[in-house]
């Protein structure tokens, strides 16, 4: 079967490969476009390390294909910093040691990120069961709580000087 | 902060430091948070293949056939590695060298022992054709019926539990015990298989050069790994590179390097190529290990006045049919509780699984949650609260052995996470307290503990001219945090700050530094980093102290202090010298020395060494759904040495949150027919998310240890599943009423027992 030609946009980036039809996104970054950031954890959907964005949408790139990237932008975990300048969310995880073994950062993360942009103000409650689908087996739920909500916080006051 | 840390060697020389206690963050963070730490399975050497294993979805009986031919012309096939055709091994896979080497299973026949068990590995150009190519081998199978479950077949006394620990322990007069006893409580609990399935499945990207093999691999334990390897495949230990910096979480199921990964090995020699080898999720329930059932008997006899009279401890385990461990769920009732007759004892059944190995406080978390609930109903037997009880029944030596504690903090443990848990509002009697939404809400305790234990490890320390320094051992990182914590100690070991010094650790060829279990490493390693520092400077000391032109001549007997780069006279501390001053002056580049930390055989054979803690719960369970949610939990844990105290708060939160999996989430499910495991997936093998687990609150209690080792470290790895399973079960019983004995609790038999 014939590859197929996919452009697309990788963390701003304007990218082109050839996959296989039946290559999931996950293996496509993870294999030719080098990002192994995005983990796999279950390649069933079950525990989100692969978590990315589709434009604005929060998915599992092991349940989706490398061709569905086509016209769209994708963001995955080596997008998150600004360079050298990591995102508030990295800073806050590491300043609360919000991760141990790591497998399941990038997609904490990812996740976190796509929460925050849908909602700067979201509730304990509300982080706990967006952060529901992402599964840490070192169990560091609480840490990771309050970093996004701490990072919440922060980002709101840093729009308010901002805006001022 | 000042810390002295006085040497175990030579008490000549002190050094000062101040990195230990520090809530330092991850050295590995960044890497982590940006996703540029590198993981066994992230790694692509050019020219490699990919290896799928074809596992077996019989429990037990032969392949009687697969089609090879049918695989191999699948496009993008290279090779199909069966019993037939494979590598020749150096050693029987089943062959028990120690007591740490566990069956593989290899390829070496046609015979199934379980369900998921490797009967076939594809070896292809992409993953996707090595993943057909193992379904085209459509196995036939000669079936036999699997034995499930623990009545499975006749049970039998085994010879040890865990490692070499006996199956019978008597302490005292049981049988006396039992019968001066006022009330009995007698009880049977059960808990069910469990597999450890760390966020990273195991992985292995295996590369061959001649005789030499470079791996990257998770592992737990990289000097016990090559040497397993090196056995099978008949060359030297020292010809195997292992590269593991970070392991994707383990939990002992990396201890041991195990079958699936030593098949990728063999897969690459097979082909001549490089290789990897990644398990998907399903396949780790079988060849990695589990946490094998338990069914436990637990009486309790006390007295009119509370007093333990004999508690009587018996456990029944499952086991593979063709291996030996034996979950040491019993030995849990050796240490915590103050009883003149203690007797605990082992059955063992089995069962058609991969044999049960090591996970997350092995035989500590499954007797825990039995003792623990067990002392629980006595002493609402008694009428007593259950803290009061447990205090009254406190035991001022280990009661087994009669040996002293080397310390024992438990008594602050109770005080403090009682008090800021609010206990003593608690009512005695169940069902009592309801929320504003009409929940049912119970308060519930548990004692936590763990044996303070070391083993083996190694580090080789460096001091350079330029005054900068080095610390090589090779540790793992599994996720406890061993880059953060051995780097402080490497830091304080030296005399140096935490950025003077290379810490290098994760690859085999750095000093053994033994196996990351047992909530041991960072005592372990610690005590040879500590050791190797003192070593080195001592060296360092002797430049200083021999030569005429330094400061420091002629302070070998008043000693030196070692401090932010410098040696001090102990005697005066305004006479200093810079090491890189010590080190130009005597024309030397670098020195170096090794240091071994091992258990003190003195002490351990004087003290009894465990930490302990007490954890506290809150849950409230819907009447009438019979949910149940943990809201609150307080643990307070003694530890003795804190060596950062944010990444001993990760492990204490997560080992806390493996208690509340234990009590209500945790379960694999055996089809008693096929002998398969029903839920080998992340959706229905059920473990806690954000949305299960309430705001945690841990105390770690100030312990100063003498006599664990050097640095007075007891290790927390482990110890935050024990007692709180416990609390969970036990706040479970007290909002309700309900005591559910079957692990883990099921909405149904809450919702049962509350309309009874």
């Amino acid at each position: 079967m014939a590859k197929l030609h996919v452009t697309t946009t990788v963390n701003g980036e304007p990218m082109e490969f050839l996959c296989e039809p039946y290559e999931t996104m996950l293996d496509a970054l993870r294999g030719q476009l080098g990002l192994t950031g995005s983990k796999e954890g279950c390649s069933s959907g079950d525990c989100g390390a692969c978590s990315i964005t589709l434009d604005d949408r929060l998915v599992c790139s092991c349940l989706m294909l490398a061709a569905e990237a086509e016209g769209h932008q994708i963001g995955t975990i080596e997008g998150l910093a600004t360079g050298e300048k990591l995102h508030p969310l990295q800073q806050k995880f590491l300043e609360h040691a919000a991760l141990q073994c790591g497998i399941c950062t990038s997609g904490m993360l990812v996740a976190s990120d796509a929460l925050l942009k849908k909602n700067p103000d979201p509730t304990e409650e509300e982080v706990r069961f967006w952060l529901a689908g992402n599964l840490c087996r070192c169990t560091g739920y609480d840490k990771i709580v309050r970093a996004v909500m701490e990072t919440a916080a922060e980002m709101r006051e840093g729009s308010r000087e901002t805006a001022r | 902060m000042t810390l002295e840390i006085s040497l175990s060697r030579d008490p000549a020389h002190l050094r000062h430091g101040s990195n230990i206690g520090q809530p330092r963050t991850r050295t590995d963070g960044v890497l982590k948070v940006t996703g540029k730490a590198r993981y066994a399975a992230d790694n692509h050497p050019p020219g490699m293949l990919y290896a799928v294993i074809a596992t077996s979805c019989v429990a037990r009986g032969r392949v009687k056939s697969l089609d090879v031919a049918a695989a191999k012309r699948h496009p993008g096939v290279v090779d199909v590695m069966t019993p037939a055709h494979k590598p020749e091994l150096a050693e029987d896979p089943d062959a028990k060298g120690n007591p740490f080497a566990f069956k593989m299973e290899l390829l070496q026949s046609d015979e199934v022992r379980y369900a998921n068990q490797a009967i076939a590995v594809v070896i292809a150009e992409t993953l996707e054709a090595a993943t057909e190519g193992a379904a085209l081998l459509s196995p036939r199978y000669q079936v036999e019926i699997a034995r499930v479950g623990l009545d499975a077949g006749e049970p039998y006394a085994p010879p040890v539990v865990g490692i070499g620990n006996p199956a019978e322990v008597r302490h005292g007069d049981i049988d006396a015990g039992l019968a001066a006893a006022s009330k009995l409580t007698d009880a049977t609990y059960e808990t069910p298989a469990q597999y450890h399935n760390a966020m990273e499945p195991h992985a292995i990207v295996a590369v061959w050069d001649g005789d030499r093999l470079f791996i990257d691999t998770p592992s737990q334990g990289m000097a016990m790994a090559q040497m397993r390897i090196a056995g099978l495949f008949g060359i030297p230990p020292g010809n195997i590179h292992i590269n593991s910096p970070f392991l994707g979480g383990g939990f002992g199921s990396k201890g041991l390097v195990s079958g699936p990964q030593v098949l990728g090995v063999m897969a690459a020699r097979l082909v001549g190529r490089p290789v990897k080898l990644v398990l998907r999720r399903s396949q780790m329930y079988g060849p990695v290990g589990h946490r094998p059932q338990t069914r436990q008997r637990i009486r309790i006899g006390t007295d009119e006045a509370g007093m333990l009279t004999a508690i009587d401890h018996e456990a029944r385990v499952t086991t593979s049919s063709f291996d030996d461990f034996y979950e040491p769920a019993a030995d849990a009732s050796h240490t915590l509780y103050a009883s003149p007759a203690i007797r605990t004892a082992h059955e063992a059944v089995r069962v058609d699984t991969g044999t049960p190995l090591f996970m997350r406080a092995p035989g500590e978390a499954t007797g825990s949650i039995a003792l623990e609930s067990a002392i629980d109903e006595a002493a609402f037997a008694c009428g007593i609260d259950p803290l009061e009880f447990r205090l009254k029944n406190y035991a001022e030596v280990e009661p087994t052995t009669g040996k002293p504690f080397s310390s024992k903090a438990l008594r602050q443990c109770y005080a403090r996470a009682a008090e800021r848990f609010g206990w003593a509002r608690r009512p005695l009697a169940p069902k009592q307290m309801r929320d504003e939404n009409g929940f049912l809400v119970g308060w519930g305790m548990g004692t936590a503990t763990f044996p303070a234990l070391m083993f083996q490890g190694n580090a080789r320390a460096v001091i350079r001219v330029d005054g900068s320094g080095a610390m090589e051992t090779g540790a793992h990182d599994m996720g406890q945090g061993a880059w953060t914590a051995l780097a402080q100690i490497s830091a304080d070991a030296l005399g140096l700050d935490l950025d003077q010094v290379a810490f290098r650790s994760g690859t085999s060829d750095l000093p053994d530094a033994g196996i990351a279990g047992g909530s041991a490493h960072t005592a372990t390693v610690g005590a040879a980093i500590h050791n190797a520092g003192a070593a080195v400077i001592a060296k360092l000391a002797e430049f200083a102290t021999s030569n005429e032109r330094s400061p420091l001549y002629g302070a070998g007997n008043a000693g030196v202090i070692a401090r932010a780069g410098r040696l001090h006279r102990r005697d005066d501390d305004a006479r200093s010298e810079s090491y890189a001053d010590i080190l130009a002056r005597a024309g030397v580049a670098e020195i170096d020395a090794t240091g071994t930390g091992a258990a003190d055989p003195a002490a351990q054979s004087q003290y009894a060494m465990h930490s302990h803690g007490a954890v506290f719960a809150e849950v409230k369970v819907d009447p009438e759904l019979g949910q149940i949610r943990v809201t609150r939990m307080v643990g307070a844990f003694a530890a003795g040495r804190i060596i950062n105290p944010l990444l001993v708060q990760s492990q204490l939160y997560g080992g806390m949150i493996w208690g509340i999996s234990f009590a209500l989430h945790e379960e694999a499910v055996m089809d008693h027919r096929s002998g398969r495991i029903l839920n080998a997936n992340l959706a229905e093998y059920h473990v806690p998310v954000n949305a299960d687990v309430p705001p945690m609150d841990v105390i770690t209690v100030d312990e100063h240890d003498p006599h664990v080792n050097p640095l007075g470290i007891k290790g927390v790895g482990e110890i935050g599943i024990t007692g709180s399973a416990g609390a969970v079960a036990n706040a479970v019983w007290h909002a309700t009423g309900v005591r559910v004995r079957r692990f883990p609790i099921r909405i149904e038999e809450v919702v049962m027992g509350l309309s009874v």
